[in-house]
């Protein structure tokens, strides 16, 4: 089973919503929809679904053309960021109801419902109403109910978002373990990066209505391709800086390191953890001002600013440090991007390449 | 490009389309026909041009009707928006109360048209209504029969407890869908209970309050069985409305050629002030 | 301004509360000094939100006091206690224009015009909305709408304290870093006393200098995020803070050892022996893969970027740690190896101080 956007492209009242994208994805896989609100995300997934019908492109499914096919022929099941349940009926009914939907034998229908629930851990709620749930539980029901149907192609649109931060942790390590039970194509939309690393597969970073990168998870979070996707790719934010590299070294402060791009001006990107307070043997110094600290317990966030810029720092351990001070901060090259003027990537950080 | 339209979801309209016919269309092409026409019965129908709509729009009598109907119309209005959101603002929000004054609220809006006249025709007369009996005891000159202003009285009054309910419930249910937090950010805002109303309340109730006005506006312009069953348009033409004196002109004089051409200008007239409310009342929505 | 006592509150939802369970908040003493960042923190349903209205005076304690400085306003209504509140969704007048929504609250106080003037536009530089200040507040994004809500609670500068209710769950991440580096700024600038209501340890770790963690109406632990972390009071405490949280593992501890799936660990101090279930906690980044140690079975192993989550089982429970971005996972291991200095003892969930000196 593959389904495959081809030059799949959505306008709205003269709007561009979503920009011609091509994506193919693979049997069975997770692919993520990385990118912040109205970046075109539950769009993307409503034109797969078919909820939707696209201004341009056509979309295919194990190599048939389903444009414009209704939703109901298609195969798909679709989650919510609300836990979306019947109120009236319990659990079990709730679970049963797409295949009561479909005619399915009553025996099967309560063996497929029964194994449903106990890979979703629900075999002890399934005679309670979902309103005497807690949201977890509620949400749980809901993915169950999609999975029950044994569809091909399973869309979660931020399904965790409405959820405990604790919850939240647990059913992200929950999803990977049942995706790879059922078989199915999973497209999982979602803002934060960190839910994209912990739930792996491929990811697709959007930004206003464009797919900038697909490619394997690690991969787009350690190689991206353009300025804007490092920057969805990053929380806290990619840090960047101009810089210039002249006669093979560029140029940041009084450090310089060799480089092998052509001279002119870039920005130089790194992220939060890659700031360091210890000199180690091929890191620079750089000269910041320390703006505020956050402590989370195991590490310490440093708000910094370098010239014109904010930065943002991740260093383990508490640290105490006099706000308002300058401070010496210190980056391995290894860890830096370079971006050209138009945002592209020039020279991606060398440590991601030996990766 | 093969664009995907299913052109056979407007079968699905067709009925609709064919019951809109024969309920509006049609008729209102026969009326349109009767207006341009004279006929002197026996189905034998003449030209007549804009002559009826040149006779109507001329008439006192339909003049004075109109201004009848416009003060009658403003009045309610001006009685049933604002008793209508006071009552909102009361009833309790929820619980064993609001189930019962929501059930009690919705009585009236039950009773027939006709019912409701009768009830207030006999509710108002002075020998045997409970109303009428009471103010005259009280020494209270009431009489609705003999006095215009009585009369007046009794027909707004009448339709304001008929009515109000509707305004109140539509209000309630606009009210209902304010989360509590604009309550509590109100409260820790130190705003007044003016505050409260003019920015949560009201806003909030615009989109309600805006259907609450053009009901009761059409309803009460178009206002026909209960002035006819409790005045009959008296006394004298005091509480002749446009519908009764259309209808006195149709059916009392058989003048179906001004009768068709005084529907269309009713009706236009409607279209205009309901167009008119509706500009207003969401032109303040739409600024940036 | 004022320094908040929470004196022996409880409170309960039901009329005639019976067993423990019919208290949303169990008897609770807490003092908050003027002038600092507090958090609560648990899970929905965990009383934290019960706790806040009790404060901004939307909710009447069952028992207890509530004091700002030496005042009791436990039966004052909310007007008349003088705090802000910025709510989890954004509440912002909607036929107003930014401008009159932010000046709203010192209208209310019947300010002279040209201080409101001046309050607003510097709380509007301040949450970067200038631009927008005469647009009207409908229409605008939710992160906008959340900006007004919290310049709404900065407006005024008098107020007794400003609450916050989980008021960054409408916001997509990249903008929660700048709001929250706005409040910190704010805060430092102007010294309200400050409390923070959310569900996520980061927003409550690196926004607060003491977190007040709640669970099941009860306060399990009031500490810095340091404390927190380090040295939680409770399994709950250990597992709630940090992801993927404290490792727990049932184990029989004697003096510096402990014997743990048949295997002995030493530990850093020696502890007086204890009835109960006995548990040895260890956060997973005291936890090194190695050649000898507790046996241990890797399930998945999870690249988060600047580290990776190795998941998986010692003796049937669940036990994760965590490696750092540029070290490579070992071939095959199946041993992990404990920081002795890191490891807490816990009888009952609660956690256990060592003996003064090593027996």
């Amino acid at each position: 089973m593959t389904l495959e956007l081809r030059g799949v492209a959505k306008e709205v009242g003269g709007q561009v919503w979503i920009h011609p994208a091509d994506l193919t994805l693979a049997p069975g896989s997770m692919n993520i929809l990385l990118g912040p609100t109205l970046s075109g995300k539950t769009t993307l997934m409503r034109l797969m679904a078919g909820l939707d019908q696209p201004s341009a492109g056509r979309i295919l499914w194990q190599g048939r053309d389903v444009t414009g096919q209704r939703v109901q022929d298609r195969g798909v099941a679709m989650v919510y960021q609300q836990f979306i349940n019947y109120p009236s009926m319990t659990v079990y009914d709730n679970i049963a109801s797409p295949l009561r939907l479909q005619r399915v034998a009553r025996a099967e229908i309560d063996a497929r419902v029964r194994q449903t629930a106990e890979m979703m851990r629900l075999t002890p709620m399934l005679d309670r109403r979902p309103l005497e749930l807690s949201g977890g539980q509620q949400q749980r029901t809901a993915l169950a109910r999609a999975l029950v149907k044994g569809a091909g192609l399973v869309l979660l649109d931020e399904p965790l978002a409405n959820l405990d931060y604790k919850l939240r942790e647990e059913l992200r390590a929950e999803i990977p373990r049942i995706f790879e039970a059922s078989g199915a194509i999973f497209v999982y939309a979602t803002t934060e990066p960190e839910e994209a690393l912990l739930l792996g597969g491929n990811t697709a970073t959007l930004w206003e209505g464009r797919v900038t990168q697909f490619g394997p998870t690690p991969q787009v979070y350690r190689a991206p391709q353009d300025a804007v996707t490092a920057r969805v790719f990053s929380d806290p934010p990619m840090n960047f800086k101009r810089i210039e590299v002249k006669g093979g070294e560029a140029l940041l402060e009084t450090a310089r390191w060799p480089v092998d791009v052509p001279d002119g001006r870039y920005a130089a990107g790194f992220r939060a953890p890659h700031l360091t307070l210890e000199q180690s043997p091929r890191a620079v110094p750089l000269s910041a001002r320390l703006d505020a600290t956050e402590i989370t317990g195991a590490e310490t966030y440093l708000h910094l600013l370098h010239g014109e810029d904010r930065w943002v720092g991740l260093v383990p351990g508490v640290r105490r440090l006099p706000t308002g001070a300058p401070l010496t901060v210190w980056l391995d090259p290894a860890h830096v991007y370079l971006f050209d003027e138009g945002g592209r990537l020039a020279r991606a950080a060398p440590y991601a390449r030996a990766a | 490009m093969d664009k995907p339209v299913n052109n056979r979801a407007w079968f699905l309209v067709l009925p609709v389309l064919v019951l809109v016919a024969f309920s509006a269309v049609i008729p209102l092409m026969t009326v349109v026909n009767y207006s341009v026409q004279d006929t002197f019965g026996n189905n034998q129908f003449f030209w007549n041009g804009l002559g009826w709509f040149q006779e109507v729009l001329e008439s006192d009598r339909i003049h004075a009707a109109l201004g009848r109907q416009l003060l009658f119309s403003a009045i309610i209005l001006a009685i049933e928006i604002p008793l209508g959101i006071f009552i909102a603002l009361n009833m309790p929000k929820r619980g064993f109360w609001a189930s019962l004054v929501l059930v009690l609220m919705a009585l009236p809006l039950l009773i027939p048209w006709n019912v409701v006249g009768t009830i207030w025709q006999v509710f108002g007369r002075v020998d045997i209504g409970l109303l009428g009996h009471t103010l005259a005891a009280l020494g209270v000159d009431y009489n609705y029969v003999n006095d215009p202003l009585d009369a007046w009285a009794t027909i707004i009054v009448m339709d304001v407890w008929h009515w109000t309910s509707l305004v109140a419930l539509l209000c309630y249910a606009g009210l209902q869908s304010i989360p509590d937090a604009y309550y509590q950010a109100a409260r820790i805002d130190q705003a007044s209970r003016w505050g409260v109303f003019r920015f949560i309340e009201l806003p909030k109730m615009s989109g309600v309050l805006l259907i609450a006005v053009l009901l009761r506006f059409m309803d009460s312009f178009m206002i026909y069985t209960e002035p006819f069953v409790v005045t009959g348009g008296g006394p004298g033409n005091a509480t002749t409305f446009l519908s009764i004196d259309l209808v006195k002109m149709a059916i009392g004089q058989f003048d179906l050629g001004p009768a068709a051409a005084f529907s269309l200008i009713y009706f236009l007239v409607i279209l205009l002030i309901s167009w008119v409310f509706y500009t207003v009342m969401t032109a303040q929505r739409d600024l940036p | 301004m004022a320094r908040i006592t929470l004196d022996n509150l409880a409170h309960s939802y039901s009329p005639a509360p019976k067993g423990d369970a019919d208290w949303a908040l169990k008897p609770m003493s807490l003092t908050w000094r003027d002038g600092g960042a507090y958090a609560l923190l648990g899970s929905s349903g965990c009383g934290k939100t019960t706790l806040l209205n009790i404060i901004s005076g939307l909710l009447r304690p069952s028992r207890g006091r509530v004091l700002f400085g030496d005042r009791d306003v436990t039966d004052l209504p909310t007007a008349a206690r003088n705090i802000a509140q910025v709510f989890q969704f954004p509440v912002v007048y909607d036929t107003m224009t930014v401008r009159q929504n932010l000046a709203f609250p010192l209208k209310n106080l019947g300010l002279p015009a040209a201080q409101i003037a001046a309050r607003v536009d510097a709380v509007a530089r301040m949450i970067g909305m200038e631009e927008t200040l005469d647009r009207r507040a409908r229409g605008l994004t939710a992160d906008a709408k959340q900006k007004i809500s919290l310049g709404r609670g900065m407006v005024r500068q008098d107020v007794n304290a400003i609450l916050f209710d989980e008021p960054l769950t409408v916001i997509d991440p990249q903008m929660k870093w700048e709001l929250r580096t706005q409040l910190k700024a704010l805060h430092r600038e102007f010294g309200h006393t400050m409390i923070y209501v959310t569900h996520d340890q980061t927003e409550a770790l690196t926004f607060a200098d003491e977190v007040v963690v709640m669970s099941e109406g009860r306060v399990v632990q009031a500490g810095t995020p340091q404390s927190l972390f380090d040295t939680p009071a409770h399994t709950f405490v250990g597992y709630f803070i940090g992801s993927p949280g404290m490792n727990l593992l049932d184990a029989e501890v004697r003096g510096t050892s402990a014997r743990v799936a048949g295997t002995t660990l030493q530990l850093a101090r020696a502890y007086a022996p204890w009835k109960g279930r006995v548990q040895i906690g260890i956060r997973p980044d005291a936890v090194r893969p190695a050649t000898e140690g507790l046996p241990f079975r890797l399930i998945r192993a999870e690249d988060v970027g600047h580290h990776r989550i190795l998941r998986g089982e010692v003796a049937g429970a669940s036990f994760n740690l965590v490696l750092p971005e540029d070290e490579p996972i070992p071939a095959g291991f199946d041993r992990v190896a404990l920081d002795p200095a890191r490891i807490g003892v816990f009888v009952d969930d609660w956690r256990i101080e060592p003996l003064e000196r090593a027996a």
